[in-house]
């Protein structure tokens, strides 16, 4: 707007520099505000450091860099949480690619897996995290529409069957497409990892994946110290940062050193059966090969490494 | 009638002693830098309604501000969003302002496929409106990352950037590649009137064929973006991008024509009454193909049923007890519809409040359907076909009212300076009254 359009007239007869000084009050007013406005970013600002913020990305890690970065959240894990935990990072071992099966008829819906997933993954107290979710489903089909998993009475119920449904480690994985930055990525071994400290939070691939596997870290998670487990690995189970994504690893940092997934060893009736599918004498390759299994939303072309069957 | 046809009388009569000289001898190099100064108080200053106004868009943006640092601290626990509805307000809000962006730019294809005249003269309006969207919409991204901190990973070349499979990477890039485009082309403009000069077109006409071409690109890879999405049954349909565009014919131009009409109360910088004439046909065949549109896509859900219908019977009628998005998109059809009606009306062809109001109605609409009405669906049911409501907490409305009043903020700065070039005491510098 120009000097001749019709302002006030007060205005308009005013010096500049009664203009200039009014503008000074309000850039000095604005200022302020914005100092205001923005003071819980600087509290925030205070907790990260440089070696975080300048981190690569885990694949381009040399060795020493590793050692340093390990080094550094295990200190971070004692000072946050207080305990004191190992960080590890297990490799994929050659000739292994892993798949899981899950016998439909003998699982009773106990969510013992669910538990067993919450306290092995340090997941976040408050909000009961797991990567597992039970399904009760109604005898007769595969209908997620009837199925329910906030069920809460006893199990088994006659009527019902219970599918657990966890991530599908798909061999063609939607949410590795999606990652704009190549945060999460598949292992040779089949196993879709996060980088936690590389994520930025997008949550696309949340959105892309179709087995609800994914979860985000919508604030720090809380837990108690004596509760952590110590033994941690650094695409695994180590306790997430706030803002990030997170998901099911087939507990890489146990199953790389040759131990069963938590859940499998917390599953009372058996259901579940995990192993090297490359290895003829394996029992996930005998039930592949001799049951009738099948996977969850075959038509989508994602390949998932989880099979579910019935025996009966 | 055009906007450039004859060389243009020294303007800005803030500056016409200095633009005078700088007329004689031309070093763009600080020539450049000081048309950015002159811009700069010409924005900050004006009349009390203006003062007023840019006051209080400062205020509501600087509210976001806080909220969003506060949810940087604390977390996004902030939101209501959850694992199952993990997309919120922030994306509806992106698409519909992607869609902005380019509905600006999209409306000037008549201009040049009709050679009409008069239209050229908008186009500084409808890339002044898609800059504005853009900022919003990268904002509305940026605001709902978890870990703002770690922008830089998404630095093509520094980072690690997932192209060319990633959609988001695509989407980085055209909304950047825009964005500048449509610097370029306000910034030469003005600065040409600016300097008195006439705009060489070599240096604009062909950004302009750019930057329709982009437009489109921009909200196609943004329906991309969820049409590839094969576990959302509710996205992954062909006609997504078609409809988004569909729609930003819809509201860029009646963003164009609010625009115009706050420009012609405010300053003394008015357009003749064909352009905003032109602008109602285009939104009349928009609104009726983007109805259409709908209309088949909601027979095909409906009429199949099953597990794809589910997304689409729980926006519409609400499913399993629960009713969250019904009030949502039945306010966006009788706004859209309606609207649509009011500018078949041949008073809409005139000017007058009834433009006016039908314009707010099909934006308000539209902000709905291809916010709320498009992305929340996706996520009601989940992917296993659990239903977990959601709706946007005060944080979030805070956040984008905040993106909102950042954006009006620099629309509002933009407008001022084109009108302030563009009148100039002597001439009305090519444009009828
Ligand atoms: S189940 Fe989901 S998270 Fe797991 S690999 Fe498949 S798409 Fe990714
Ligand atoms: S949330 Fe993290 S892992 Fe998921 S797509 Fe975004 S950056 Fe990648």
């Amino acid at each position: 707007m120009s000097q001749d359009s019709p302002l006030l007239p007060i205005l308009n007869n005013e010096p500049t520099d009664r203009r200039g000084a009014l503008k000074a009050v309000g850039a000095t007013l604005g200022m302020a505000a914005w100092a205001t406005a923005m003071q819980p970013l600087v509290e925030w600002s205070e907790d990260l450091n440089v070696d975080e913020f300048l981190q690569k990305h885990y694949r381009e890690l040399t060795a020493d860099q590793k050692v340093a970065v390990f080094k550094r959240l295990e200190e971070d894990t004692k000072r946050d949480y207080g305990a004191d935990v190992s960080i590890s990072d297990p490799q994929p071992m050659p000739g292994v690619q892993y798949g899981y099966a899950l016998n439909l008829s003998v699982c009773t819906g106990c969510r013992k897996c669910s538990e067993a997933c919450h306290i092995e993954n340090n997941h976040d107290r408050a909000t009961n995290n797991s990567y597992i979710r039970v399904f009760e489903m109604e005898k007769g089909g595969i209908d997620f529409e009837k199925g329910d998993a906030t069920y809460d009475h006893p199990v088994p119920q006659p009527d019902k069957y219970y599918m657990p449904v966890q991530c599908q480690q798909c061999e063609n994985a939607p949410c590795v497409t999606a990652c704009p930055i190549e945060a999460t990525w598949q292992e040779p071994d089949g196993i879709v990892v996060v980088d936690y400290n590389w994520c930025i939070g997008c949550r696309y691939c949340e959105a892309a994946c179709p087995y609800h596997a994914r979860r985000f870290n919508w604030e720090a998670p809380t837990i108690p110290a004596e509760e952590v487990n110590p033994d941690q690995g650094y695409l695994s189970n180590r306790i997430r940062p706030q803002g990030v994504m997170e998901k099911c690893t087939f507990c890489l940092h146990r199953t790389r050193e040759g131990r069963m997934p938590a859940c499998l060893e917390a599953c009372p009736t058996g259901a579940r059966v995990f192993g090297n599918v490359l290895d003829p004498d394996s029992e996930i390759r005998w039930v592949i090969e001799n049951k009738r299994t099948f996977v969850l939303k075959e038509e989508l072309g994602t390949k998932p490494r989880f099979f579910y069957f019935f025996d009966k | 009638m055009a906007l450039w046809p004859r060389p243009f009388p020294v303007s800005l009569k803030l500056d016409s002693a200095l633009s005078a000289v700088t007329h004689v001898n031309t070093s763009h190099s600080d020539g450049y830098p000081r048309f950015l100064r002159r811009c700069f108080t010409e924005a900050t200053d004006g009349p009390w309604t203006y003062i007023i106004w840019m006051v209080a868009l400062t205020a509501v943006a600087l509210v976001g501000a806080n909220a969003w640092a506060l949810q940087v601290r604390d977390g996004m626990v902030h939101t209501n969003m959850s694992d199952h509805v993990s997309w919120g307000l922030y994306i509806a809000n992106f698409t519909f302002c992607v869609g902005l962006a380019a509905g600006g730019v999209m409306m000037v294809i008549p201009a040049y496929l009709y050679d009409d005249d008069d239209m050229h003269g908008l186009v500084i309006i409808g890339e002044s409106v898609a800059i504005a969207a853009i900022v919003m919409s990268t904002l509305s991204v940026v605001v709902d990352l978890g870990r703002p901190d770690r922008f830089w990973h998404m630095i093509p070349g520094i980072g690690k950037f997932n192209w060319p499979m990633s959609m988001l990477t695509w989407d980085i890039l055209v909304l950047n590649g825009y964005l500048l485009i449509n610097l370029h082309i306000v910034g030469y403009l003005l600065y040409m009137r600016y300097l008195g000069l006439r705009p060489n077109p070599k240096w604009y006409v062909p950004f302009v064929m750019l930057s329709i071409v982009w437009a489109i690109s921009i909200h196609t890879v943004t329906a991309f973006l969820y049409c590839g999405l094969g576990g959302r049954p509710f996205w992954n349909t062909a006609l997504l991008a078609p409809r988004f565009l569909a729609s930003a014919f819809v509201s860029g131009p009646a963003f164009i024509i609010l625009a115009l009409r706050v420009m012609r109360l405010s300053t003394k910088f008015h357009f003749p009454p064909q352009p905003a004439r032109t602008l109602i046909q285009i939104i009349r065949v928009a609104m009726c193909a983007n109805l259409l549109m709908l209309f088949s896509e909601l027979f095909t859900l409906f009429y199949t049923g099953g597990g794809h219908a589910a997304a689409a019977q729980h926006l519409f009628f609400g499913s399993h007890g629960s009713y969250g998005l019904v009030p949502w998109i039945w306010t966006a059809m009788v706004l859209n519809i309606v609207g649509a009606i009011l500018f078949f009306l041949p008073a809409a062809l005139e000017r007058g409040w009834l433009r006016i109001v039908a314009c707010v109605m099909c934006i308000v609409g539209i902000w709905i359907e291809k916010g709320m009405g498009l992305i929340i669906p996706a996520f009601i049911p989940s992917t296993l076909h659990e239903v977990v409501e959601y709706s946007p907490s005060l944080v979030e409305w805070k956040i984008t009212a905040g993106i909102w009043a950042f954006g009006l903020l620099l629309l509002s700065a933009m407008l001022k300076l084109i009108a302030a070039v563009f009148t100039s005491p002597s001439e009305s510098g090519g444009i009828p009254e």
